[in-house]
Formats: structure tokens, sequence, C-alpha cells
């Protein structure tokens, strides 16, 4: 595994600011600017789409905190992602208002199940502030709780991702039915408008492209502070030996909780970002599968390495759209045989072929430096 | 007995595995600055006597103190630790992909250890100062910025017990620190611990004889669970029951 507390600072500093103007200035300047039909023209549709796989890559930034640099694999990251959708999107039910199908106040998929009142659990989401603090709180506290009792009772390594895949499957099934008062199968779709601004607007669109861009940069350097302090230090202790963090005198399972509740607020507000962009939340986004797919989105872009994994969802999500345009059905296929060929080949993913990469042009050497590193990774 | 008392009291201790009694009435008495060897063949008890003072083990029956008459039974391994009482595995265990300033920063004794002290905590020029002092001690000053995991077995060795002291525990458990090292390495290893000696009281286990001569003032050695011969390493070479035990099953150690 490669080691995100190696990552040289100064070069580190400058591809975050180049990276970051071109996300946060030039593409939205290429979808403003040239003329629909330059070839530098980005389309609404792409930009749109690029801002979906910015959202993804939040949740990966997560992901790669409690399972590249602690070591401990979770496999139900698509239900703190669910939650935090849901929660924005249930705001965004109850501002379609009389412009739904039925011209009801109630969201339509209750009109036609019949429910004559609004559920209690959805009355807080009237208010816009609570939408957006509920969809990082619900699975924060979501993780807290499942995260105390497994971290207590010391389930780790495989057990741990089969409970964590067990929950993704219950929270699939429950979304899934019609008396959770969620929309069922179809989940909650057909948005209007968020704060009065038109979600069918190219300019309300840009503006929620700008908005991931901006909480994606945050959630960078949330992250590198976390693996940089002293705290970022002890996770990836606890995944070298977690037997002497314990006779240093450290608690490991406060840590793990600590990354693992971290990890699912990300999840959460990528889920935030994705229901408003992509305009539908439903339970076949949050289940055992997409979770398995957020995985192989850190394991190709190179776990340990936070660039890796915004590198990581945004090329396999991209990888995705483009493919699945192609060949529709391979793409299960594509993704499995994606994911063995990184684990078998490239355990450090794109990440790791950069910097070997690196290595074998700036040092004769190179081949030494790696009978090291993996001598220490044991 | 010193008039400061022992460091470590273990009485009547029985540990029992399903049947098979790994300690049986073991009593044993360390004091303080006192470097003690214990020896004794395979299945003898060794590492079950140091998971019992560590808290990792508990014992059916039996007491075990710690200073000045602190009960450590029923305390849990962290407490334990906090007490001041450090452990060095027999294998290595030091965080492979931190370097070694990293591994030692991580060891050293703090008012706290919670996720928030730790997450904003920097460090104090007295604290680089201890961890610069502690690299001269265990020879790895020019290895301060090397990742732990490339260093050599012996280095590795001398990182983890590096790692102990600066928790500052004034007992020291030292599980077979010589294995796999090179002669060269092992007797630096002995000077390491002589010199520690001098502020901690330390409990070494130990396989290899050479060893044991260099650095042991008082050796006890253990068989079967329970205590039976301690003194010099002269005395204990002439006990006719440690030579029996021996000699009896592995005649290759020159007791």
């Amino acid at each position: 595994m490669s080691d995100g507390t190696m990552d040289t600072n100064r070069s580190g500093g400058l591809a975050f600011w180049v990276v970051g103007s071109i996300l946060l200035v030039a593409m939205p300047l290429l979808n403003l600017l040239p003329p629909e039909d330059s070839w530098l023209h980005l389309s609404d549709f792409s930009l749109n789409r690029f801002g979906k796989f910015l959202a993804f890559a939040i949740l990966a930034l997560g992901l790669d905190l409690i399972w590249g640099y602690t070591g401990i694999l979770s496999l139900g990251q698509g239900v703190f992602f669910g939650l935090g959708a849901y929660c924005m999107g249930m705001h965004m039910m109850l501002t379609i208002g009389k412009e739904s199908v039925y011209g009801s106040d109630l969201p339509d998929f209750m009109v036609w199940n019949q429910v004559k009142e609004l559920p209690f659990f959805w009355k807080p989401f009237y208010s816009f502030p609570a939408a957006i603090i509920g969809a990082v709180l619900v699975p924060m506290l979501f993780a807290l709780v499942f995260g105390f009792f497994a971290f207590r009772s010391r389930i780790k390594g495989v057990y741990f991702a089969i409970i964590t895949q067990a929950l993704a499957l219950a929270a699939w099934l429950v979304f899934n039915r019609n008396d959770t008062n969620l929309g069922g199968t179809n989940g909650l779709t057909d948005f209007k408008q968020v704060l009065g601004y038109r979600l069918s607007d190219a300019s309300t669109q840009r503006g929620l492209y700008i908005l991931t861009v901006l909480c994606l940069g945050g959630a960078y350097l949330l992250c590198r502070w976390i693996i940089r302090s002293r705290a970022g230090r002890v996770l990836i202790a606890v995944r070298d030996s977690e037997k002497r963090v314990v006779f240093s005198g450290y608690t490991p399972a406060n840590y793990k909780l600590f990354a693992f509740v971290v990890a699912a607020a990300l999840a959460g507000l990528a889920g935030m970002l994705y229901a408003p962009q992509v305009g539908i939340i439903t339970p076949a986004q949050i289940g055992v599968l997409p979770s398995l797919e957020m995985v192989i989105w850190v394991a190709v872009g190179g776990r340990g390495s936070l660039a890796g994994a915004v590198l990581g969802a945004v090329s396999v999500n991209y990888g995705r759209s483009v493919l699945t345009n192609y060949f529709p059905g391979l793409w299960p296929f594509i993704l499995g045989g994606l994911f063995v060929l990184v684990v078998l080949l490239f355990p450090d993913g794109l990440v790791g072929m950069i910097r070997k990469g690196k290595n074998l042009l700036n040092q004769p050497n190179a081949g030494e430096r790696k009978a090291a590193v993996s001598e220490g990774k044991r | 007995m010193t008039e400061r008392g022992s460091i470590i009291q273990l009485e009547g201790i029985v540990v029992d595995y399903d049947g098979f009694k790994a300690l049986n009435n073991l009593n044993f008495i360390v004091e303080y600055n006192e470097l003690r060897v214990v020896i004794g063949p395979n299945g003898a008890g060794k590492t079950t006597l140091l998971d019992v003072i560590c808290g990792k083990t508990k014992p059916a029956s039996g007491r075990v103190f710690f200073g000045e008459r602190v009960n450590l039974i029923g305390k849990r391994e962290d407490e334990i630790v906090s007490l001041g009482i450090g452990r060095k595995f027999q294998a290595p265990s030091i965080y492979g992909n931190l370097t070694v300033w990293e591994n030692l920063d991580l060891s050293l004794k703090r008012s706290s250890k919670g996720v928030f002290p730790t997450l904003i905590g920097k460090s104090t020029a007295a604290e680089r100062e201890a961890i610069a002092q502690n690299l001269e001690t265990i020879s790895l000053k020019d290895y301060a910025h090397t990742r732990a995991g490339s260093l050599s077995h012996g280095q590795k060795q001398w990182l983890e017990i590096g790692m102990v002291i600066l928790q500052d525990p004034s007992l020291l458990l030292v599980d077979e620190p010589v294995a796999g090292m090179t002669d060269k390495e092992t007797e630096q290893t002995g000077r390491l611990l002589q010199s520690l000696a001098e502020k901690h009281a330390i409990v070494v286990i130990e396989h290899d004889m050479d060893f044991v001569r260099q650095i042991a003032r008082v050796v006890t050695v253990l068989h079967e669970g329970t205590v039976i011969c301690e003194g010099t390493v002269e005395k204990v070479q002439a006990d006719e029951r440690v030579r029996e035990i021996y000699l009896g099953r592995q005649k290759v150690a020159h007791v």
C-alpha cells in the first residue's frame, strides 16, 4: 500500500491549486464563453455530469480515510450517501408544492399510495437549513451509533466488511418498502427547485457544480489536515500494528470511530450534492452494488492517497459513462475485471503507477526502494 | 525486600487454559531498578507471566501488586500502560509505514491520548529533545526519517524498545529481545538494556544463554508454571533441578 505520509508537500500544494482552478474557473468558463458550436465549448450536460463525478469524489475521500489510511474496509458507504441524498431529496419534494402531477401539497407518491397526512419525519425537511444540516448530521449519527458498537466489540477485518455489507442490504430493503414513505422503488424524483432556483436552468446547475467543487476542495483540505496531524499518524499506526497502538496508551476503537464518522459525513455531503444535480435518488443507488463500486473507485485511484481517491472516483465514473454508451450490458464485467486487474497488478492504483513512473525516471535504483516498501507492508 | 518495597509482586498466580495450568501457584517479585532475566524451557509460562502483568491474561486466582500496593487484577491493558508498565513484544511490533521519528513521537508519554487532543496537538521543544535523546540511546540517530518498515530486524527491535522507553514506564517487560539478531546486535542490545536498568526496572525473557550471562544479575527459572530456582547465573547453573530440566529435554543448552 502506498503511503500518504510520503506525499511531498510542495508539489502536492501546487497540484491542488492548479487542479482547483481548472475545476472551479476554467470548466465553468468553457461552458459559458465559447459559442456552442466551438470545439472548446463544454456542454451543459458534460458540466453537470462532471459535477456528479466530483460529488462521488467527496465520498471517495472519506472512504480512503477509513479504508486506505485506517485499514478498515467499509462496504456500507452507499448507506451514508443515501441518507444524505434522501435528506436533500425530501426537502426538494416538499418544495414542489402544487406543481406536482396530482396538484397536492403531498409528494406524488404519497397521493398514489393514499397517504393522507405528511409523515412526522418529513416535517423538518420543509426547512432548507434543516435539510442540509440533516444530510450531513444524520449519516454521522448513524455511523456513530453503528461504529460505536462495532468497534467496541472489536469487530475488524473481513467481519467488519461483512456487517457493513449487511447494513447496505438492510438499508436497501427498508428504502424499497412503500411503508417507509420514502417513495419505494421509484425513490424521490421530479424535483423542481432549490431555494427558488429552477433546477432545469443551466445557471442553477452551473451553480451546483461550483458548489460541488468548493465542497470537494474543503473535504480534501479537511482530510489532508487530519492525515498530517498526529491523530492521522495514529490512524496509519492502527493499520500497521493495532497491538502496539494499545500498548502506547491509545484506544484504537475511538480513532476508528472518528475516521468512520468523518467518512460518513463526507458520504452524506456527497449525496446531498448528488440529488439536485442528478434529479433522482432511488434505493438502487444506495445498496450493496453501489457500495462495492465506491470501494473500486478508491482501489483504482490508489488507496492511502487522497489525490488517488479523487482521481479514481472521477476516472471510473467517466469510464462508466462512456463505456455504458457503447456496451450497456458489459459494465459490471468491465468493472469486475478492472478490480481484479488493479488488485493483482497495481495494488497502489493509478497514483502508484504514476509514482512508479516518476521513480523510474528520477532514480535508477528505484527497485531497491520498492523492496524496502514491500518489506514494510508485512 | 528494600525499604521502598518491590515494584511488582505476584502471589499465588494460577492461569488455567481448560485444565492446562500455564502458571501454577507462581510467586514472583522484582525490586526497583532491578534487571531480572526469566528463563525456562518452551511452555514454562514465561510469556504468560508477562501477559498476566500487563492485563492481557486474567489469572484464575492469585494477586498482582504494582509499586505501592496498586492491585492490577481487573485493570484494562491501557490502564496498566498508563500506570507505568511498558511492554516490548517478541516479534517487532512497530508502525512500518511511518518514519522512525514518527514511531517514537506517537509513543511519547502525553497528558492525553484522546482523539481530539491528538488531532490538534503540536510537539513541544522538550518532546523533540526527548525523542532526539532516545534516538541516541537506541543507536538510530541516522535513521530518524527512514521508514520504520525498511529497518533491519535488529534495528526494529531497538526501535520498539525506544518506543516503550518513551512512555516512561517504571517497569519494562521485554520478551526475547535478541531472537534473530546477529552477535554484534545481541551484544549491543545487552548494553542497551543494562544502561536502561539504571533508571527502570526491567524483566527480560530470554533463551540465549550467552546473552543471559552478559546481562543477568538475578535469574529466575520457570518450569511448568512455577519458579523452581532463583539467584545469580552461577547459582542457577549449579542447581540440580535446572540441569535436569534442560539436559533432560534439550542437551544443547549449556546451563
